[in-house]
């Protein structure tokens, strides 16, 4: 009985297209904060991400023999690796952050620029962001961009080549959820790149609403690695966000000021 | 020759070149190098000459969101 149905579902349920690659999950993972690197592993498996961001940082020189390294827990070969700019405060230094990832990959060019304002909110630098997108587009890097929810700036990364735009939904680490529905709404029906909400998401119902707004995936960390049971969060989301999308899919019902009863009015046995 | 590496100033006695300083330090894994600024290939490794303090950054993928 299920071809009919499951006929349907394949047309409508597309997969999530960065820069031409097609991917089936449409939660991204981060790798920071984790106890442990097999922590790390077990949540990243329980996530069903196929997209994990890591950070470019110094390596720790004369620790190098035992010092376990990320990239043996996550493979490039299984996951696509999606190094990040964080930490970085001006152009220069998220530009030379993408170019040694580039060099460290292989010549793998997918990046996730971040060119921060300040520390205590650590809030976009969209200025400098949008300098450092166009160098780095120029230079061929697919840059998926992490951004206020500002419509007009997401219009212009995606104008200046960017494959995806990443607003947030709240400040980085924050957990606060979706702060302005309105604009990730606008954002989502003015770009034809993907919308991934990228920060902020504080728990499951978060990440449905963002997909429910018709983003084409959401970017997290903190939700899961700060979970008390982050293998069990990472599961949460992973549901969150399929329930989510399937919800957008589907077309949600109207809203109405008054009830509507469910169960016909006619033929009932009493008065 | 002195170097900066990593931000720190380093005494290495055979570091005449890219490849001799990743031998040194006896360097494993993926990891990639930046010398004065500009990234340096690991086709380049062995040609590329290193001087006295050249600014040298050696970094590896970590956790991060």
């Amino acid at each position: 009985m299920p071809t009919l149905t499951s006929q349907a579902n394949d047309e409508i349920t597309p997969p999530l297209i960065i820069a031409g690659v097609d991917y089936e999950s449409r939660l991204l993972v981060g790798t920071g904060k984790y106890r442990d690197f097999d922590q790390t592993r077990a949540a990243i498996e329980a996530s069903g991400a196929e997209i994990v961001t890591v950070a470019i940082r110094r390596t720790n020189i004369g620790q190098q023999k035992d010092d376990p390294n990320l990239l043996d827990y996550l493979s490039p070969d299984k996951y696509t690796i999606l190094p990040n700019t964080a930490g970085c405060y001006d152009v220069d230094s998220a530009v030379r952050t993408c170019r040694l990832a580039r060099e460290l990959l292989d010549g793998h060019d997918l990046v996730k620029l971040e060119v921060l304002g300040d520390r205590k909110t650590l809030y976009p630098n969209v200025l400098d962001t949008l300098k450092a997108a166009e160098i780095l587009c120029r230079d061929g890097f697919k840059v998926m961009v992490y951004t206020t929810d500002d419509p007009l700036l997401a219009k212009r990364l995606e104008e200046i080549g960017c494959v995806a735009v990443m607003p947030l939904a709240a400040p980085i680490g924050s957990g606060l959820g979706i702060q302005n529905r309105y604009s990730i709404r606008e954002i989502v029906e003015t770009l034809k790149v993907p919308v991934i909400v990228d920060a902020g998401v504080g728990t499951a119902s978060d990440a449905s609403i963002a997909m429910e707004l018709g983003c084409a995936a959401v970017l997290m960390n903190t939700a899961i690695a700060e979970a008390r049971d982050p293998v069990r969060m990472a599961r949460a989301m992973k549901h969150a966000v399929i329930g989510g999308r399937e919800a957008f899919l589907a077309g949600r019902m109207p809203r109405r000021a008054y009830a509507s009863a469910s169960s016909p009015i006619d033929g009932t046995f009493f008065n | 020759m002195e170097l900066i590496l990593n931000g720190e100033r380093r005494s290495l006695s055979m570091a005449s070149t890219v490849a001799a300083l990743v031998s040194e330090l006896n360097l494993q894994g993926r990891f990639a190098i930046e010398v004065n600024g500009e990234i340096v290939t690991r086709s380049r490794y062995a040609e590329r000459r290193l001087d006295a303090e050249d600014v040298i950054e050696i970094v590896r993928a970590i956790g991060g969101g």
